[in-house]
């Protein structure tokens, strides 16, 4: 029976808050301080889970989150961890991963069945027939996982905060506190983290009944929490080592991004399991945990105790035991007392038995623990037929620890097997990454605030710059506090290696056996170390057993990649708080209070059209018949706008883009298409020139950082002296188009829009309604129009007023979808709908857009030498039927051709212009140079024919938006 | 109970065969050395014996059978690619993989799960519409749905994406399916240690000898061994292999991370892509979430994972499972990714004679494990390339004539 203690003197509990809470439908009672497993325990409840695969009866183990057998299941969360989660009052929590409930869980059948099932079984069956394969594997899946998810829970997220400091020193226990001190002491900025709520690590539980650790525990704790230096904090966990020393802290408000110069590792070791039958049993326990439950929670892990070791630590583990009213009736040493010192002699005293050179054969007990059987043990095997039997309710394992590595080996350490520690011990560590404290060999006391110290001054050396010659292993024992086969076979088996997997130390054999000999193939094939602990007590008697089958030493063995996380983090902490940039041009109240329908352009919000949804075709119809004949004003903020300034300026654009730029004149501009090196189009826009060494770029809306990022890049790598400014943010731009757009702007401008000073494609500098605008004559839409640039907080101003001055000539804003209608009619195409991953500019059409004769090189050119040669496919226009009334082909509908693709439509739309349906198709050769009518095959799989027709559609000669019509008529 | 496990409860001592050979000594000669022990490696070594009789060969594996990008990915396979060539490769690979569990006898867990590619954007859903209808037009089952569609078959994902980039649509691919990656990778080396194929773990290439235009061995860190034929796949080590010829393909190594989360029951039974977040997660028959994104934004020959990865990734996923985030991410790691411009593999013959590759796998070739081996083992045996990997090519780089994967591949895998 485990039970409440009377006050310790360092326990974590606040008793003056009791918290009740319901766990399988009964009702407990805990402290604040307890943790969810820890006020069972107190209440006597110790089967706290079932195992994952044979559903055996669990209970607490380290109480230092690796008691992965004891999750629990709230309606909010799943795999709730009851060794460390506070408890909090109004828990209602049921066992994980049980059929039925805890106490009468029908899965425990599967345990019975264990033999039917040896390693890697699922392998080895249930494919047999074919068919049944997936009704298996509903089933298989239903008994593998955990936790439940609710679906309907709601989304919950942390902020994050970003952290720097000299020093990030991991776990604050003697070592750490010690090298958190020592560095301070030198000038550091130190960080002191520990993943408990307090600080302290084993001093304050496995030493808590020794009155020399009291001094340094007063004297340590008080130093670091007073030091000006160092900022402490507790319960918060170091996630992982990230590349330059960046460790996420995961701490209870969430995650602290923490940027160090140096690390700390003093995480020390975790207490390994003594591999016998029926070790899983509750009541057999980790040492050290049971040292957890007595100093952090006050709670008496058992009765009667038989106490397993090979090292000090299992003595005084016994003799904190007596202290704590437990009857300990035997502590069976798998070493000789003649190691143990002085504390051999305190047992003694006490008159209680050791049997040297035994150890455990065997647990019993059916939930819980009755009877221990121990025999004499030669270091490698135990003789059962000397068993003898100790009726007890606890048993604690303390046969050896293993290092807390991981962020060790995730910063590229490197650890070796030392045979006097019979521990894995730091062997060569990468700069700035420095182990102090039993990780590192360092078991004392004395040992641990000496390594600590060396620790701390070995990083400030380090940070300084100063000299010291590195003494890793200066403070090491001289005495092995593990035992280096601490395993024992047994007929029966459940001899288990790995908890959180249910693996027998006769599946790992038998893997090896089955030639996944090799310790990371041994992990794939058993599964050994890949549950919720990743190992944290089964790697290492796995590498031990792995050596000892194939003969190697525990090197050549090797270990398993440690990776992130240290813990299982949580995605509410990863995730952050939700940051979704979303840009809007100056222009955008206007557009919603105008009854724009808003659609997501890349991070922009663009108006698609202006009306009801329902009405969306007429409403597009509207737009664009107001740009052909009267006039139309569109948004066009969302273009990429970059000044390219220096005396370079002309040679980066003549090098990104296929056409030259040097030679474009001042006060004009041309169409700029960009191609990658092997020729495919990536963006279009136009250049302008502002003055001799001044241009004016101007980049599709998705593509504009890209451009931008090109040009930059290219700067660098061909070394030009070239300022970039990227103005797509700070530049409103609108365009005008329409064939009155002249007349709108003559009586508003300072600038002389006389078609002899300002033609088609011209750019100008000047004053529109008082408000510094460049003008740029542009024709995408195929109207005389003009683009206007301005700064954004005149956008509106000017807005308003082309809005209300242009009512006489029928003005209408309009939206993306009139603009690419009419594009469309100009058979103008967009970079990215007409164009794919691999269409270059002679596809879709602009060879002469690819000056190969007069222009020595230009990015993508060598390529484009090629391919023009062998242009496989091109950009064609076409036209549905006169008349036609069927079903509608859309964008990405396959041209068929003989019964194999020839294509695909890449843009379609009824033109209000010409009464008919017009579109692109990129053709594939030959068909695209032949006359016959293309055969595009719709939803349905019907095919529907299309003509073929030249583009543009629409005014071919271009009359339109290079002539004022109004002017001319 | 299926007989086998009811065998295996009644036999006295676990007598089962090795899967893999023990180590030993490595002959003078070979046939063919296969480099790189990943899933490509043991497939082409099986079907060398299996479909060739040709048995004197040698698979060298640097670390252990599997270790490579074959056990580090997300097991996604699927053929809803987007130009003809590869949709025809990669249903040849689908189909295979349907029945190599039974070709084995080894269960690799191939579970079809049906696989949706959501649109966020109207290009993205007139890319989807483009890819159906190729796979359509190929006899592959593969269609654009609607919002109505996918709230019926994934009823918990959030169409509407937390208020931004709501989903409009998806590409659903009814044969997507997973499988245990390693257990591929143990099915095929098996299958060509029992006819007679020898594998090597722990034996690093380190060199390759060749005379004039032609191969004639490979150094290792265990000696030389000399051979007729030499094949590299290595995937992400590629660069280094093809540096020992001097020869030249347009490959990039990126970096591609993944993790998974605390096992949960299971709950999600199809496998979801988001191209526009650029996130994608699946289910594990151990119930972990499975969840990838892609690449790395720069170049990078390293396998270290990043915090940026899991932070972005876990914060795109919960805008569209928001009960996710009361999940744990319990594992992060990487692969190095060799990812070609056009986001399709170099395969076949060489410049060189003897030297054949089969790479440029980037984050899409676990799913082609069989029909690589299958076809590699052919072009070997015949010392021609297999019509399925002719427009794979290393020439297609010089010659222009590529084969556009990008949008199939770059986040889909
Ligand atoms: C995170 C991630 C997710 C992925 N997700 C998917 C997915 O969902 N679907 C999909 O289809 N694909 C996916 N992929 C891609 C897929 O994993 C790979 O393309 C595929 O596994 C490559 O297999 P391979 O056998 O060619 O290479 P590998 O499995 O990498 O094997 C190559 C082997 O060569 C060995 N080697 C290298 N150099 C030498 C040398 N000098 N001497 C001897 N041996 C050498 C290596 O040790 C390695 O074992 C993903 C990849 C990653 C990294």
């Amino acid at each position: 029976m485990t039970s409440r203690l009377d006050p310790q003197p360092l326990e974590w509990l606040d008793r003056s808050e009791t918290r009740s809470f319901e766990f399988e439908g009964q009702h407990y009672i805990g402290f604040a301080g307890d943790s969810i497993s820890s006020a069972l325990l107190a209440s006597g409840q110790t089967l706290l889970g079932r195992s994952f695969k044979y559903h055996r009866p669990r209970g607490a183990v380290t109480l230092a989150n690796h008691d992965v057998n004891a999750l629990f299941q709230s309606s909010e969360e799943p795999n709730i961890r009851g060794d460390v989660t506070p408890l909090a009052a109004g828990m209602q929590l049921t066992a994980c991963n049980v059929n039925g409930s805890l106490a009468k869980d029908r899965d425990q059948i599967i345990g019975k069945l264990s033999r039917f099932l040896p390693v890697g079984f699922y392998y080895k069956t249930f494919h047999k027939p074919k068919k049944f394969f997936p009704l298996w594997e509903r089933l298989i899946r239903e008994k593998a996982g955990l936790g439940r998810i609710d679906t309907g829970w709601s989304v919950r997220r942390k902020a994050k905060t970003y952290g720097f400091c000299d020093l990030l020193v991991i776990g604050a226990g003697a070592s750490g506190m010690q090298a958190a001190l020592s560095a301070a002491e030198q000038g550091l900025d130190v960080v002191l983290v520990d993943e408990n709520p307090q600080i302290g690590g084993s001093l304050d539980y496995q030493l808590v009944n020794e009155a020399s650790a009291a001094v340094v525990r007063a004297r340590l704790k008080h130093d670091v929490q007073n030091h000006t230096n160092i900022r402490v904090l507790p319960g918060h966990l170091a996630c992982g080592w990230y590349t330059d020393h960046y460790v996420p802290l995961l701490g209870p408000d969430g995650i602290i991004k923490m940027r160090a110069r140096a690390v700390i590792s003093a995480t020390g070791v975790m207490e390994q399991p003594a591999v016998f039958r029926n070790n899983d049993l509750p009541g057999v326990m980790m040492a050290s945990g049971a040292q957890r439950l007595v100093a952090r929670y006050a709670v008496k892990p058992g009765q009667r105790a038989v106490v397993l070791t090979a090292n000090s630590e299992g003595y005084r583990a016994a003799l904190d035991m007596v202290k704590a009213g437990v009857d300990v009736s035997a502590v069976i040493d798998m070493g000789s007392l003649a190691e143990r010192g002085v504390w051999a002699d305190e047992l003694n005293a006490l008159k209680i038995p050791v049997l040297e050179r035994h150890t455990v054969y065997e647990a019993q007990g059916k939930e819980q623990l009755k009877r221990v059987v121990v025999a004499p043990f030669d270091g490698d095997k135990c003789d059962s037929r000397d068993a003898r039997e100790f009726d007890a309710d606890l048993l604690l394992m303390s046969v050896g620890w293993a290092p807390a590595a991981q962020l060790l080996y995730q910063a590229g350490g490197r650890l070796a097997y030392d045979s006097t520690l019979e521990q894995l011990l730091p062997q060569e560590l990468p700069n700035g990454i420095f182990a102090c404290g039993r990780l590192n060999g360092a078991f004392t006391l004395e040992q641990r605030l000496a390594d600590g110290e060396r620790a701390g001054a070995e990083a400030a050396a380090f940070l300084k710059g100063e000299p010291l010659i590195p003494a890793l292993a200066a403070c090491r024992d001289t005495q092995a506090h593990s035992h280096p086969w601490p395993i024992v076979d047994h007929p029966k088996g459940k001899n288990f290696v790995d908890f959180d997997e249910d693996l027998q130390l006769k599946d790992l054999v038998n893997a090896a056996k089955e030639g996944f000999d090799n310790i990371e193939l041994m992990k794939r094939f058993s599964t050994v170390g890949m549950g919720p602990s990743q190992g944290k007590h089964a790697n290492m008697n796995g590498i031990r057993v792995l050596a000892a089958v194939t003969g190697r030493s525990i090197d050549q063995t090797g270990s398993t990649t440690a990776r992130p996380m240290f813990h299982p983090v949580p995605v509410q902490a990863l995730a952050g708080r939700r940051f979704r940039p979303e840009r809007l041009t100056a222009l955008h109240p206007w557009h919603l209070d105008n009854g724009a329908q808003m659609m997501e352009a890349g991070v922009w919000m663009r108006p698609e059209f202006y009306g009801r949804p329902e009405e969306r075709a007429q409403a597009i119809l509207r737009e664009v018949q107001a740009v052909r004949t009267g006039l139309g004003l569109i948004d066009v903020s969302t273009l990429g706008k970059i000044e390219v300034m220096g005396p370079d300026a002309g040679k980066l654009l003549d090098g990104t883009y296929t056409m030259r730029m040097s030679n474009i004149k001042l006060g004009m501009t041309r169409y700029a298409l960009m191609v990658d090196d092997s020729g495919v189009i990536v963006d279009d826009g136009i250049v302008g020139r502002i003055a001799e060494d001044r241009f004016y770029v101007t980049a599709t809306t998705s593509h504009a950082d890209a451009t931008f990022r090109t040009l930059s890049r290219h700067i660098v790598e061909w070394g030009l002296d070239v300022r970039l400014v990227n103005r797509t943010g700070t530049l409103a731009a609108m365009n005008l188009a329409g064939p009155h757009a002249r007349k709108l702007l003559k009586p508003l401008t300072d600038i002389d829009l006389s078609e002899d000073n300002f033609p088609y494609l011209g750019l100008q500098e000047g004053t529109l309604c008082g408000v510094p605008v460049r003008l740029i004559r542009v024709g995408f839409v195929g109207e005389l129009g003009y683009e206007i640039h301005l700064p954004v907080d005149a956008a509106l101003q000017v807005w308003n007023t082309l809005m209300e001055q242009g009512a006489e000539y029928g003005i209408r804003p309009f939206g993306v979808e009139a603009q690419r209608v009419l594009r469309l009619e100009k058979g103008h195409i967009i970079v990215g709908q007409d164009t794919d991953g691999l269409t270059n500019p002679f596809e879709a059409n602009m060879p002469w857009a690819v000056p190969l004769k007069t222009k020595p090189w230009f990015t993508g050119k060598p390529s484009l030498a090629l391919l023009k040669e062998r242009c496989q496919r091109s950009l064609r226009g076409f036209m549905l039927p006169q008349g036609y009334s069927g079903e509608l082909p859309k964008e990405c509908h396959l041209l068929i051709d003989n019964g194999d693709i020839a294509g695909r439509i890449t843009s379609i739309a009824y033109s209000p212009s010409l009464g008919r349906y017009i579109g692109l198709a990129m053709v594939d050769q030959p068909l695209a140079s032949s006359e016959r009518m293309f055969q595009v095959r719709v939803d349905s799989g019907a095919l529907v024919p299309l003509e073929p027709c030249s583009t543009p559609f629409y005014d071919a000669e271009g009359v339109r938006q290079t002539v004022d019509l109004t002017e001319v008529a | 109970m299926p007989w086998r496990l009811l065998k295996y409860g009644l036999k006295s001592s676990h007598d089962e065969p090795r899967f893999f050979p023990e180590s030993r000594p490595l002959k003078s000669h070979y046939d063919v050395v296969i480099i790189g022990g990943g899933g490509h490696g043991m497939a082409c070594a099986y079907y060398l014996a299996k479909e060739h009789g040709i048995t004197n060969v040698a698979v060298l594996e640097q670390g252990y059978i599997g270790g490579g990008n074959t056990g580090r990915n997300t097991t996604i396979v699927r053929s809803n690619y987007l130009t003809p060539e590869g949709v025809k490769f990669y249903d040849t690979s689908l189909k295979l993989f349907e029945d190599l569990s039974d070709d084995f006898d080894l269960n690799i867990f191939y579970s079809t799960r049906g696989h949706f590619t959501l649109a966020h954007t109207d290009s993205a859903l007139r890319t989807m519409r483009w890819r159906a209808e190729v796979n359509k037009h190929h006899g592959i089952d593969s269609e654009v749905v609607d919002r109505d569609f996918i709230a019926k078959e994934v009823p918990y994902m959030d169409l509407d994406c937390a208020g931004h980039s709501p989903v409009m649509g998806a590409l659903y691919h009814a044969p997507g399916a997973v499988a245990r990656h390693d257990a591929v990778a143990w099915g095929y080396a098996r299958g060509a240690y029992n006819r007679g194929v020898e594998i090597h773990q722990r034996t690093r290439v380190t060199g390759i000898r060749t005379q004039g235009d032609k191969v004639t061995g490979v150094e290792t860190d265990r000696g030389f061994v000399s051979c007729n034929k030499v094949v590299s796949m290595v995937a992400g080590s590629t660069p280094r292999i093809t540096s020992m010829l001097g020869l030249d393909t347009p490959i990039e190594i990126f970096p591609l991370q993944a993790c998974v989360s605390e096992p949960v029951k299971p709950f999600m039974d199809t496998i979801v892509v988001s191209g526009s977040l650029h996130v994608y997660v699946s289910q594990s028959s151990r119930g972990e979430m499975v969840m990838g994104a892609s690449v790395d934004p720069s170049v990078l020959h390293s396998t270290r994972s990043s915090f940026d990865f899991v932070e972005g990734l876990t914060d795109k996923m919960i805008d569209l499972f928001p009960f996710m985030s009361r999940m744990k991410v319990m594992r992060q790691w990487a692969g190095m990714s060799d990812i070609t411009p056009d986001f399709a593999p170099i395969m076949g013959k060489t410049p060189i004679e003897g030297f054949y590759l089969d790479a440029g796998w980037g984050t899409w070739g676990f799913k082609a494990t069989p029909v690589s081996g299958k076809t590699m083992a052919w072009t070997l045996a015949n010392d021609r390339n297999h019509e399925l990997i002719e427009p794979f090519r290393l020439s297609r780089f010089t010659d222009f004539d590529l084969v556009g994967e990008k949008g199939a591949a770059s986040v889909g895998h």
